[in-house]
C-alpha cells in the first residue's frame, strides 16, 4: 500500500489560526449589545479518523472535519445560545446578535479586555496520531487482530477499530478570560464472538486516552492484549451460568467499577441538579453521604487519561475537585451559572459535547481512592455472592438516586473464591444506600482505560472512572435464578 | 434566525460533490447533504432558562475505488475546499482494502422518484421563540399547578426542527425533501416522604404545529405520572407475569429492531441469525417497518443508498418473515436489499429503521392489568441487552398489580428474561398504539418474568 494520508503529510492549518483578540472582543460586544450579563465565544476545530477491520480486512476508512463557533449569552440564570459553521465575519456578528437576544432591554455591560490563561498540559503528545501515516494505524488494527483469532480457533469473528481525534478550542469570555487548549483522543477496540456447538458469545477490549500512537509502544499497551482480552472474555462466556436474582454480597473489581460511582454518586453531585433542588444530594454538604470509607475525587488533571481536561470548556482549568471526603459530603461539580448561585469557584467542570451546545456541569476522571484492605481478603470474606469485573454502562435517575449498572464479565463467589463465569447481569441500587454498604475497600486502585463516554441533555462528553477492589455488603443483582 | 433549509440548493451541492468526486477518481460515489435548523427553549419555575437557535450544514462522502471504500464528513462549502475535500477522500479509498461486495446499489434498484409523505409543515417556520416560550410555560404551569405535592420542576422544554435532506448518487439517483418537527417536554418533581424526589414526565410531538397535545394536557398528565411514584417501593424476588406500558414496550421493540437487522445477522451478532421463516415471537406479535406512513415521524421517501422506501412486514403473527438489509448486508447474506439503509452525513449507510411498528391488538390496555399479580412496567433502565445471546436483564420502574388493580409504585428493583422467551410468552397486545415516535407499540404483557428485588 502506498498511498500516504493526504493531511498526514501536510497537516493542515488550524481553520482558528485567524481568531484573535481583536475578532473577539467586537463579537463579544455585538453579543452584549441587547444588555445581556455575561457572554463568552467558543471555537472549535475538531479533526478525527476512524479505521474499521473486520474479517481481517480494512472494511472503511472515514474521516472528519468540523469547525465552528458556539455563542453564548447570560442574564441571570437564563441562557441564550446560538452557533455556526461558518466562520465569516458578518455570520459569526449574526450569531452573536441572535444569542444576544435571550436579555433583551437590560443593562450594558461591556466586554472586559481579554487575559490569556497559560495552565498546564497534562496529555501533551509527541505527534498527534492524525499526522502519522495511514498505514501505520492498519498495522495496528491487524496485530490486534491477529492475536484475537490466533488464541483460539473458537474465535469465529473479530472485529477491530481505531479512532483518532484532535480537538482544539479557543474560549474567549466577556469578563476577560482567554483559554486555548489541544485535545487529543486515541481508542481502540476490539470485540471477538466465540462459537462452540451453536452456542455463541461475545467479548470487548480496548482502551481510549489523550494519547498518540506512541501509546501502543507503552508497558501492557500492545494491540494484541486487547485481542488477546476480547477473545478471552468471549471463550469464558461460552460455559457461563444463569446469574442469581435479588440482594446479596458483591465485590467490584478494580478499574471498571468506577462506572458504579460515576452513577450512583457522580451525577447527583453536578451542581445543576442540586442548585435547582433536583437532586437527592440537595443540601447535604457536611452531611454522611457514604460509608467512612469512601472518598471520592472528580480529577481533571490524570496524565492522559479520558477525561482529563486543561480548561474546561467555559475557560477555566481542570482541577481535582474533593466530593466525598471519609463519607463526607464536601463539594458539587460546578459550572459557571451554578458556581454564581452557589457563590464558590469554578471548579473546572463546564463541559460540552461540541459548539452547537452550551456548558453543563459535568465530571472528568471520577475516582474512588484506595483503602487499606488486601483485594484477596475482600473476595475470601464473601460466602455466596457476585464478582463484578466489566461493565457496558449504567444510568441514574438524579431525583432519587436509584440506578442500573450492567455486568458483562462477572462470576460466582463460593466461600470465597471465584467459580463460574455468569452471563450478562444488572445490578440495581441506591447511590447514597449503597455508598452506605461499602465495608471493604482495597489498596489496589486503578484507573479504568476503557472507552466510557458520558450522556446527558443530549450532549456527549468522554469519561474516565477509577476504583479499588470494593465490597458491598449489599445490593440486588438481577440474574434470572429465584433461590 | 435561519433560512428556510431549502431542499433544491441541498441537491445541487450534493450534485456538485458528486461530480468532483468522479472528476477525482472515484468509480462511483454517493453524497447526503443535511441542512437544518433548531429552536429549543427551557422555561424552569415559569422563567426562560435557554434560548437556543441555530442553523447547521453538513455533507457526508462516500467514495469507491477499485472497491475500497472511504467515508467523510465536512461543513466546509467553499467551491475551492470541495473540490480539495474530494480529492482527500478518494485518496482515503487507498488505506482501505478492497472489498468485491463494497458497492452502490444497481442501477435498476434506484429510486425513481420522491413521493410526497406530507412531512412539511408550512406553519412550523412561524413558530418562533416566543411561541415555544408560551408552550413550555403553559406546560410547566400546569404541572405546577395540579397539585400541592408537586414542589419542583425539571422545567418545560419546547422545541422546533427543520430540515431538508439530499442525496446525489452515481448509480442513477438524486432527489431531496424537507421535514419538520415539534415537540413539548415537561417534567415535575415531588417530595416523597422518605425525603427521596420523584419525578415523572410527558411529552408530546408531531411533524405538524396542529398535531401537538394541548400544552396543559401534557403538563397535567406530567404531573400525575410525577405524583403516582410518592411511595416507590421495592418488592420480594419473584417470578409474575409483566405488562409493559407503549413507553416500556417500545424499548423492547428498539431492541428487537436491532436483531433483525441484516447488519447484525451477517456479524454473527444476532441471536436470530438462522432462524428466518420460524416463530420468533408469539402468535399476537406482528411488526412491520413502513417507511411511507404520511406525517409519521420516521417517514422517509427514499432510503439511505437512494432506494426506494417501501413497507416491510418484519414479523408476521409471530413468524420471522424478513431481516431489514441495506445493500451490504444483504450482498452478504445473498439477498437484494429491502431499501433499509439509513444514513447520516458523519458516516456510511447502515440498516436503520424508519416508522418500526408492533401493530395494536383488539383488547382494551386495562383488559391486560386484570391479573391476581403483577408487575406493570412503565420505564426500563440500563443496558442489559446481550443480542448475540439474547439475556436480557433490565432496571424497571412501575407498580405492583394486585387484584387486578395498581395497587403501589414499585422501584429499585431488575426484570430479568431471555429476550427469545420474552417475545414468544407475549400473551396480551393492546389496542393502545403509541405513535410519538419512530418505534411504535402498544401495551404488552408477558406471562411470566424474573424480578429481582429484597
Amino acid at each position: 500500500m502506498s498511498c500516504a494520508f493526504r493531511s498526514a503529510d501536510r497537516p493542515a492549518p488550524s481553520p482558528l489560526a485567524g481568531i484573535d483578540e481583536t475578532v473577539a472582543e467586537r463579537l463579544l460586544g455585538e453579543a452584549l449589545a441587547s444588555g445581556g450579563e455575561y457572554a463568552d465565544l467558543y471555537f472549535e476545530f475538531r479533526s478525527a479518523a476512524d479505521f474499521v477491520m473486520e474479517e481481517a480486512q480494512v472494511r472503511s476508512v472515514g474521516r472528519a472535519l468540523t469547525v465552528g463557533l458556539g455563542v453564548r449569552v447570560l442574564r441571570g440564570d437564563a441562557t441564550g445560545y446560538a452557533y455556526t459553521e461558518e466562520l465569516s465575519s458578518a455570520r459569526m456578528s449574526e450569531v452573536a446578535r441572535t444569542a444576544g437576544q435571550i436579555a433583551a432591554a437590560g443593562r450594558r455591560v461591556a466586554p472586559v479586555a481579554l487575559t490569556p490563561l497559560s495552565c498546564r498540559d497534562v496529555y501533551s503528545v509527541p505527534e498527534s496520531s492524525l499526522t502519522r501515516p495511514g498505514p501505520d494505524k492498519v498495522a495496528l488494527l491487524r496485530r490486534a487482530d491477529a492475536a484475537a483469532r490466533a488464541l483460539d480457533a473458537r474465535i469465529v469473528r473479530v472485529e477491530a477499530s481505531l479512532s483518532e481525534e484532535w480537538r482544539e478550542i479557543l474560549v474567549f469570555t466577556s469578563d476577560g478570560r482567554l483559554a486555548q487548549d489541544r485535545q487529543p483522543m486515541l481508542r481502540l477496540g476490539v470485540h471477538a464472538v466465540a462459537e462452540e456447538a451453536g452456542r455463541r458469545q461475545g467479548g470487548r477490549s480496548g482502551t481510549a486516552l489523550r494519547r498518540g500512537l506512541e501509546l501502543f509502544a507503552l508497558p501492557g499497551h500492545a494491540p494484541e492484549g486487547h485481542g488477546r482480552e476480547a477473545a478471552r472474555i468471549a471463550l469464558d462466556m461460552l460455559h457461563a451460568e444463569e446469574a442469581p436474582a435479588g440482594p446479596m454480597e458483591v465485590v467490584l473489581g478494580p478499574g471498571e467499577s468506577g462506572i458504579l460511582l460515576h452513577e450512583a454518586v457522580g451525577h447527583g453531585l453536578e451542581a445543576d441538579f442540586n442548585r435547582k433542588k433536583t437532586s437527592n444530594y440537595t443540601d447535604q454538604i457536611g452531611k454522611s453521604v457514604a460509608s467512612p470509607l469512601c472518598t471520592v475525587v472528580d480529577d481533571a488533571t490524570v496524565a492522559h487519561a479520558r477525561g482529563s481536561v486543561n480548561v474546561d470548556d467555559e475557560g477555566n482549568p481542570g482541577q481535582r475537585n474533593l466530593l466525598i471526603e471519609k463519607g463526607i459530603l464536601r463539594g458539587y461539580l460546578q459550572d459557571r451559572i451554578s458556581a454564581r448561585h452557589f457563590h464558590s469557584e469554578a471548579t473546572g467542570n463546564g463541559r460540552r459535547e461540541s459548539f452547537r451546545c452550551q456548558p453543563l456541569p459535568r465530571m472528568t476522571n471520577t475516582l474512588l481512592l484506595g483503602g487499606q484492605d488486601d483485594p484477596e481478603d475482600i473476595v475470601r470474606s464473601v460466602r455466596r455472592g457476585v464478582y463484578a469485573k466489566n461493565f457496558s454502562g449504567g444510568q441514574v435517575n438524579i431525583s432519587n438516586g436509584d440506578f442500573v449498572f450492567s455486568l458483562t464479565e462477572s462470576y460466582l463467589i463460593e466461600d470465597g473464591k471465584l467459580t463460574a463465569p455468569l452471563r450478562g447481569v444488572n445490578l440495581i441500587g441506591n447511590g447514597p444506600e449503597v455508598l452506605r454498604q461499602v465495608t471493604m475497600v482495597g489498596h489496589d486502585f486503578r484507573l479504568s482505560e476503557g472507552t466510557w463516554t458520558c450522556g446527558k441533555e443530549g450532549q456527549s462528553v468522554p469519561v474516565g472512572v477509577g476504583t479499588p477492589t470494593v465490597k458491598i455488603a449489599r445490593i440486588t443483582v438481577g440474574g434470572t435464578r429465584t433461590p | 434566525m435561519s433560512k428556510l433549509p431549502d431542499a433544491r440548493r441541498c441537491q445541487e451541492w450534493a450534485e456538485e460533490m458528486l461530480s468532483h468526486a468522479l472528476a477525482a477518481g472515484a468509480d462511483s460515489a454517493e453524497v447526503l447533504v443535511g441542512d437544518g435548523s433548531e429552536l429549543e427553549v427551557k422555561v424552569r419555575l415559569g422563567e426562560p432558562e435557554l434560548v437556543k437557535d441555530a442553523g447547521s450544514r453538513a455533507l457526508g462522502l462516500r467514495v469507491l475505488r477499485d472497491h475500497r471504500v472511504a467515508v467523510a464528513y465536512t461543513s466546509d462549502f467553499a467551491p475551492a475546499a470541495m473540490r480539495q475535500f474530494a480529492r482527500e477522500s478518494v485518496e482515503l479509498c487507498g488505506l482501505a482494502e478492497p472489498d468485491p461486495l463494497a458497492d452502490l446499489p444497481d442501477r435498476h434498484e434506484m429510486a425513481r422518484e420522491v413521493p410526497d409523505l406530507d412531512l412539511w409543515d408550512e406553519t412550523a417556520p412561524s413558530f418562533d421563540a416566543a411561541q415555544a416560550l408560551r408552550l413550555a410555560k403553559q406546560g410547566e404551569q400546569a404541572a405546577l399547578h395540579f397539585d400541592r405535592r408537586v414542589t419542583n420542576s425539571e422545567g418545560g422544554v419546547a422545541s422546533r426542527v427543520m430540515g431538508a435532506t439530499a442525496f446525489a448518487s452515481s448509480a442513477g439517483f438524486s432527489g431531496g425533501y424537507r421535514g419538520t418537527r415539534l415537540s413539548l417536554v415537561v417534567a415535575p418533581v415531588c417530595d416523597d416522604a422518605d425525603g427521596k424526589k420523584r419525578n415523572g414526565h410527558y411529552w408530546t410531538s408531531s411533524r405538524f404545529t396542529s398535531g401537538l397535545l394541548d400544552p396543559e394536557a401534557v403538563g397535567l398528565e406530567a404531573a400525575r405520572r410525577a405524583l403516582a411514584k410518592l411511595g416507590s417501593r421495592k418488592i420480594a424476588t419473584c417470578q409474575v407475569p409483566a405488562v409493559f406500558a407503549p413507553e416500556a414496550a417500545r424499548a423492547l421493540l428498539g431492541q428487537l429492531a436491532g436483531v433483525v437487522s441484516g447488519g447484525a445477522v451477517w456479524r454473527k451478532s444476532s441471536y436470530l441469525a438462522a432462524r428466518e421463516g420460524t416463530a420468533v415471537a408469539s402468535s399476537l406479535v406482528t411488526v412491520v417497518d413502513d417507511p411511507l406512513r404520511r406525517r409519521a415521524p420516521g417517514s422517509r421517501p427514499f432510503d439511505g443508498e437512494g432506494l426506494a422506501a417501501r413497507p416491510n412486514v418484519v414479523v408476521s403473527e409471530g413468524v420471522l418473515r424478513s431481516f431489514l438489509c441495506d445493500v451490504y448486508s444483504a450482498r452478504k447474506l445473498g439477498r437484494r436489499s429491502t431499501g433499509s439503509a439509513g444514513r447520516g452525513v458523519g458516516g456510511g449507510p447502515h440498516v436503520s429503521t424508519s416508522n418500526f411498528i408492533l401493530l395494536p391488538g383488539k383488547t382494551e390496555a386495562a383488559d391486560l392489568e386484570r391479573l391476581p399479580q403483577g408487575l406493570y412496567v412503565t420505564d426500563l433502565m440500563g443496558f442489559g441487552f446481550n443480542p448475540v445471546t439474547g439475556d436480557w436483564s433490565q432496571g424497571a420502574n412501575g407498580f405492583w398489580i394486585d387484584n387486578g388493580s395498581r395497587a403501589h409504585p414499585v422501584s429499585e428493583i431488575t426484570i430479568s428474561i431471555n429476550f427469545d422467551d420474552l417475545w414468544k410468552s407475549i400473551d396480551g397486545v393492546g389496542n393502545d398504539l403509541d405513535t410519538r415516535s419512530s418505534v411504535q407499540s402498544p401495551t404488552l404483557r408477558v406471562s411470566r418474568i424474573t424480578v429481582a428485588g429484597t
